[in-house]
């Protein structure tokens, strides 16, 4: 009787869910700052943009959407459709450096299109397939065929199979879309490691676009692999010095770079 | 099925005049002279014969039409033949330069029977103007000798079963196709015929001229069997259609395909297989034959997958698949299958998804090609530029643990996206000659850096470039974050040129 009743309860909240303009399951970011302005995290089954800042940008804005992937994949497979001319442009997918982020290239398949129509095409094929945990679409620039009724393709396969498609708009400028969520991602400093070292990837992540109603803001936040989850970072964390000294000592910063040298800093931290 | 007169018949066929034209020979220098090859039925009518000298032809005939022999679009010409025989049976061997053999075991009905299988295949190379002796026997051996050495007047066409031995009796030693000293040898001795080899025991010639030469007498009788070496690779299953009128629409072509795909289908779940390679074949009414191949991760047998993968790839096909005045046949090939359990109904729900990965990396791989769906796997090497290698998709199924985890704790020492080759970079200013650079210019855009952390020496194999130089790398981050990794090439050295590349980006 009792299990009767949390049955329909389940049923009506999901009802209730489906009618909303922004409905469905979310997936939560990590970070509590961007769960809380969106309402618990992105729609899992929608259609997810995110640009670059500027073109040095891009390979962060690839990395924010691989970390969204991550965060709404649990361990499942996910595809990454990537236009050729975005490896020429960009840089090639570096399978090592994708484990440095959490993604194993065991759970990856990439499809290498041709042009933006393929892309969609594959992009649209396997945002069909449910058993994925996402799809990462990446093609180059504004194609044509990239138009209203295409994303609107790409979402209602997306809510169908309930998978997010996060399309990484590599060089490409906002244009009508269907997405639910539109992202502006640009690198942040990094909190820094002993000796100057860089650290872990940091981002500052705009919201452009939000069905609910949440754009307009923006966050910095870090990716931390370990448990695959966003963390905000307060702002003065990160305004740290440059390499030559002439910036505010950051708390915890031991070895100052006149006086150790970047030399070896990398055996240092590993020994310590 | 032999074609004594192919060379002629392809630079006739070449040649729209060729009616008004003299008798036509083919000749090729042979010692110092031109010599004849290969000849028209109109020059072998007036006399001519092969190996005669071009000078001597020209005597006897001085009006002659000459052309040098050319050997490879003949062998070409002979191809298409075979390819457009396929349509009879798939089992077509090349009987190089100027023969061909067909396995019509459970073809013939399909043509009302031997003689009319026989009559519509010469119909089909008469009306392509190629003169043929085609010969129907129940052994290869036997058909071939009697195509190509028996007369013209009185030739059996179709040889009934059992009676081999009879029909080759009367055939000259050639047919045996023994080396030239041999053959002479044998006619010296008063042989003349294949009849009077069988009539005489069989060791008699073993010791003379080798156990080779028995063998071929009774292959020639049917009586051992003899090896094929089809040009194609026979099909373990396959369905056809044929239309007595040529099919042109989408939608028949299409319900023909889902009906081929379903009894393909139901034949595999017979055998308890599952098709790796399946092949369609599209034989046009105007003789073209049109093949689409498909290669799957995973043996495959349901009717409707197998259809979808093919709609993929016809949907894909950078010339599409054009019916022109219809096709006139169809066929579907497992060329090559796996073992596959029958499916079972309690699966469990993870099977069951990781086969829909599988059949989305298949039918992603037949529409882009396998080369183009692809995994990574990870490479036992130092060298950065080959610690991964995609691999097709399909070839590779999906796999756990392939690739180690990293470091707790760590930030990502190794870029996300990588440069091949590295780029170029123009270092405008480094605080310390061998440390990292402080300001750099790539892309035409300046940087600069605000954290770095190196060098880490990464030395090539030394097996693989024993002249490159080690590469220094460094972590690099700019000022308004962005993450590089950046080599300086070869150890620093007071007073020499030092060159910096750009490897990679970090997220």
């Amino acid at each position: 009787m009792k299990a009767d009743l949390e049955a329909l309860r389940e049923r009506v909240a999901r009802l209730e869910r489906g009618s909303s303009p922004a409905g469905g399951e979310r997936f939560s970011t990590g970070s509590r700052a961007i769960d809380a302005a969106l309402g618990g995290g992105l729609v899992r089954g929608a259609l997810h943009e995110v640009f670059a800042e500027g073109m040095a940008d891009e390979p962060a804005a690839a990395a924010f959407a691989i970390m969204l992937a991550l965060r709404a994949s649990d361990a499942k497979p996910i595809v990454w459709v990537r236009q050729d001319f975005v490896g020429l442009e960009m840089g090639e997918i570096y399978a090592p450096g994708l484990v440095e982020l959490g993604l194993s290239p065991d759970r990856l398949i990439l499809v290498r299109a041709r042009d933006g129509p393929a892309v969609l095409r594959a992009g649209e094929e396997a945002a069909r397939c449910p058993p994925l945990g996402a799809v990462l679409v990446e093609p180059w620039g504004n194609p044509k065929t990239l138009d209203l009724v295409a994303t609107r393709r790409l979402a209602l396969a997306a809510a169908r199979a309930d998978l997010p498609v996060l399309m990484v708009r590599a060089g490409g400028t906002p244009t009508p879309s269907a997405a639910a969520s539109r992202w502006r991602v640009r690198s942040a400093p990094s909190r820094q490691m002993e000796a100057e070292a860089p650290g872990h990837p940091c981002f500052v992540a705009d919201l452009l676009r939000d069905r609910a109603g949440a754009a307009g803001r923006g966050w910095t936040v870090e990716w931390n692999r370990d448990r695959l989850a966003f963390t905000d970072i307060p702002i003065a964390d990160i305004s740290g010095s440059d390499i030559s000294g002439n910036g505010a000592a950051l708390p915890g910063r031991v070895v100052s770079a006149a006086a150790g040298g970047p030399d070896h800093p990398a055996e240092e931290r590993r020994a310590g | 099925m032999w074609f004594p007169l192919l060379p002629a018949d392809r630079i006739i066929r070449q040649r729209k005049d060729a009616r008004d034209r003299p008798p036509l020979v083919a000749v090729e220098k042979q010692k110092g002279a031109m010599r004849i090859v290969a000849l028209s039925r109109e020059a072998k009518r007036a006399g001519l014969v092969v190996g005669l000298t071009l000078a001597d032809a020209r005597a006897r005939i001085p009006d002659l039409w000459v052309e040098e022999i050319d050997r490879i679009a003949d062998a070409a010409l002979l191809d298409a033949v075979a390819e457009d025989c396929d349509r009879v049976s798939p089992v077509v061997m090349v009987d190089a330069p100027d023969g061909l053999t067909l396995d019509i075991t459970g073809c013939d009905h399909l043509f009302g029977g031997e003689a009319g299988l026989r009559l519509g295949v010469s119909q089909r190379l008469r009306r392509a103007r190629i003169n043929a002796r085609t010969v129907i026997a129940g052994a290869p051996d036997t058909a071939r000798a009697l195509a190509r050495h028996a007369p013209l007047q009185g030739r059996i066409a179709i040889v009934a079963p059992g009676e081999e031995a009879a029909a080759v009796r009367s055939l000259p030693i050639a047919a045996l196709g023994l080396e030239e000293k041999d053959r002479v040898a044998i006619s010296r001795a008063g042989l003349k015929t294949i009849g009077a080899l069988i009539d005489r025991p069989s060791q008699l010639f073993a010791s003379r001229f080798g156990e080779e030469m028995t063998l071929r007498l009774r292959r020639l009788q049917g009586l051992a069997p003899a090896p094929l070496t089809p040009r194609r690779n026979v099909p373990a299953i396959w369905s056809e259609r044929r239309f007595a009128e040529p099919i042109g629409r989408e939608e028949d072509i299409h319900s023909a395909f889902a009906d081929m795909a379903r009894e393909i289908g139901d034949e595999l779940a017979a055998r308890r297989e599952g098709g790796r390679v399946f092949e369609a074949s599209f034989y046009r009414a105007d003789g073209a034959v049109r093949r689409v191949a498909i290669e799957t991760g995973r043996p495959v047998r349901q009717g409707e997958t197998l259809l979808r993968l093919f709609r993929e790839k016809l949907d894909a096909l950078a010339d599409p698949l054009d019916p022109g005045f219809g096709f006139d046949q169809m066929r579907l090939c497992v060329l090559h299958a796996d073992p596959l359990a029958a499916v079972q109904p309690g699966l469990d729900g993870r099977a069951i998804e990781d086969d829909a990965v599988a059949d989305l990396a298949d039918r992603l791989s037949a529409r882009f090609g396998p080369e183009r769906v692809v995994r990574f796997l990870p490479e036992d090497t130092h060298d950065p530029d080959r610690a991964a290698r995609a691999a097709p998709a399909i070839f590779n199924p999906m796999t756990s643990s392939l690739w180690p985890a990293p470091e707790a704790g760590e930030p990502p020492l190794r870029p996300s996206q990588i440069f091949n080759p590295p780029q170029r970079i123009a270092i405008r200013f480094a605080e310390i000659p061998d440390g990292p650079p402080r300001r750099f210019s790539w892309r035409r855009k300046e940087f600069t850096v605000r954290r770095a952390e190196g060098p880490e020496r990464i030395a090539p194999e030394w097996w693989r470039a024993p002249d490159d130089a080690a590469r220094d790398y460094y972590r690099i981050e700019d000022a308004e974050g962005r993450r590089f990794w950046l080599f300086r090439a070869g150890a620093y050295a007071p007073g020499a040129d030092t060159h910096w590349y750009l490897h990679g980006v970090f997220a």
